[in-house]
């Protein structure tokens, strides 16, 4: 059973939890930009963490679904309907055989996640479903999805124990969008403020005083060369006291590099595994996913906090979430 | 040895204090990775050698600490530190690297900025193949591009600035020299560097087991080979 794409959007590609165990090749992490997203429209629509779904950027995206699914969705402030009936971001929602999944352009933010049940059955290359859009491998034929495209889907075998299921009869009637929902700080992540808590990188003291008040005191503006590696910031110049030359080393979706034009590049999901540029800082993970919302000529802010604070938060982030599964599957 | 967080999911071993003897580097950052993947520390993810340094991504949530109030940093840093001083191998000077042989022909378009790099350099083009192809070079790092290999051990003599005009498109298993470093574009991509050979191989196959088909660490060598002989490579 397929999905058949009839708009793909602006740039909408398929996407897991993204590649690991290959950066010793050089290659990405890639995957859905807002991980923790995915996982959570995953979760919502009982799949494993690990099953691919759609990245949708801008929106503009129509489905048809050949068979019955649950689906469901998180990110920006986009507005998804199936059918005539409007899907909340967090909820899960039945698509009937043959309905379609429309998802307009959005009022905030800019990418959003749709997890579907069963998941995507595209094959696995190294490890993973995502789409490598520099490397074109994975996802559907290494590409970004066109329109007509037919996605192959896992065979839907659970039915969820929530839906209003008819004396067991596996006809649930459509319409149907879950009460219950994950949490709105979780399921929505436009409408908070772009306000970014970093750390220090392990070249924040080659900056200039100056520079280091400047990235946490003034506003910066995401540019127009942005894409899924990294996003490319205007504002006040960060100037480098310490002119020693640098020998490439690891970098990882989060980190503030600043080339020779004292202009950051917020790396995200995307980036090369490699880089030769100081490291001022690094974007906390709890924080990507607000990282992951952002579009040309919006302006963004920084916030310094401990290491202890950025790790505290992620244990707890992932404490939360275990108990979300768990509460889901009650 | 300094450890050093990169972000909250990642840290920095800066095994070697710098890149002046590549060789004495690289057998640092190999032995410290060979003795990093034997330990597979709970909750480490993978590891990234480049240069002098080994990238270390991680789950906080799934490292243990050794004290309750232990930050996830401080328990693997300790937990590395442990692993890399109970080893000696700092002081080996044998590791045996792996040595593969790249095949490059060097003539014709494949060669296109070799003219340029005979100019820079004050050598005859065949010269400047003669001493590309007997020097023996390790590979620094895998990056930039999924598969991209730098690799150190360039004759300095052969050192040429990169391209004033990038190239929007280089062509697959290129062979260029970028400054003090010579490298092989695995694939098709844009590129700044000087183009003076070709290789018939596919340094990268998202088929094969280890996808990169060189890694950090490991010796390389060029061989020459005729335009006929890189044909007769064709799958």
């Amino acid at each position: 059973m397929n999905v058949l794409v009839r708009s793909a959007g602006f740039l909408t590609s398929v996407q897991d939890l993204g590649r690991t165990g290959f950066r010793q090749s050089g290659v990405s992490i890639g995957g859905a930009l807002d991980a923790h997203a995915m996982r959570v429209a995953n979760a919502l629509v009982g799949n494993e963490d690990t099953a691919a779904g759609l990245e949708a950027t801008l929106g503009s995206l129509r489905l048809r679904f050949d068979d019955q699914r649950i689906v469901a969705w998180c990110g920006g402030a986009f507005c998804v309907r199936i059918g005539n009936e409007n899907l909340p971001p967090g909820h899960a929602g039945l698509v009937a055989s043959n309905e379609e999944l429309v998802m307009t352009a959005p009022k905030d933010g800019s990418r959003a996640w749709l997890a579907i049940s069963g998941g995507i059955d595209v094959p696995p290359v190294l490890g993973s479903r995502s789409t490598d859009l520099r490397g074109n491998f994975g996802g559907h034929e290494g590409r970004t999805l066109r329109d007509g495209d037919s996605l192959p889907l896992f065979e839907e075998r659970r039915f969820p124990n929530r839906g209003p299921d008819k004396n067991g009869d596996l006809e649930i009637a459509a319409p149907w969008i879950s009460e219950w929902s994950a949490p709105a700080p979780w399921a929505t992540t436009a409408a908070r403020d772009r306000f970014l808590r970093i750390v220090q990188g392990p070249d924040w003291r080659r900056f200039s005083t100056e520079s280091q008040t400047a990235l946490v005191g003034q506003s910066f503006t995401v540019t127009l060369d942005s894409d899924r590696m990294g996003a490319r910031l205007d504002g006040p110049r960060l100037e480098r006291i310490d002119p020693t030359d640098l020998l490439s080393e690891a970098v990882v979706p989060g980190t503030l590099q600043v080339p020779p034009n004292g202009k950051p590049i917020l790396l995200l999901g995307d980036c090369q595994t490699i880089g030769g540029y100081p490291k001022i800082a690094h974007v906390i993970t709890v924080d990507l996913p607000i990282a992951a919302q952002l579009w040309p000529g919006e302006l963004v802010r920084f916030h310094e906090v401990s290491l202890a604070e950025a790790q505290g938060l992620l244990c707890e982030r992932e404490d939360d979430f275990a108990r979300f599964r768990i509460g889901l599957s009650l | 040895m300094k450890i050093e967080p990169l972000g909250d999911s990642a840290l920095i071993v800066r095994v070697a204090e710098d890149f002046a003897n590549p060789n004495a580097s690289l057998n640092a950052v190999l032995g410290a990775l060979r003795h990093l993947e034997a330990a597979a520390i709970p909750g480490v993810i993978e590891l990234a050698p480049a240069y002098t340094t080994i990238g270390v991504f991680f789950d906080p949530a799934r490292i243990d600490p050794a004290a309750p109030d232990q930050s996830p940093f401080d328990a693997l840093r300790t937990r590395i530190q442990n692993v890399l001083n109970a080893s000696s191998f700092l002081n080996e000077t044998e590791l045996e690297a792996r040595v593969v042989e790249i095949p490059v022909c060097y003539a014709g378009e494949f060669a296109s900025d070799l003219g340029d790099v005979a100019r820079v350099t004050g050598l005859a083009e065949a010269e400047v193949v003669r001493r590309h192809a007997s020097a023996v070079y390790r590979v620094a790092c895998v990056g930039f591009i999924a598969g991209f290999t730098f690799l150190s051990g360039l004759p300095p003599e052969l050192a040429t600035p990169r391209r004033a005009t990038p190239r929007k498109e280089v062509p697959a298993g290129s062979v260029g020299i970028g400054g003090a470093q010579t490298g092989i574009y695995p694939r098709k991509s844009p590129g700044g560097w000087n183009l003076i050979g070709r290789t018939p191989l596919r340094l990268f196959d998202v088929k094969r087991e280890s996808p990169a088909m060189l890694r950090a660490g490991d010796q390389v060598r060029f061989r020459e080979i005729s335009r006929e002989e890189f044909e007769s490579f064709s799958p």
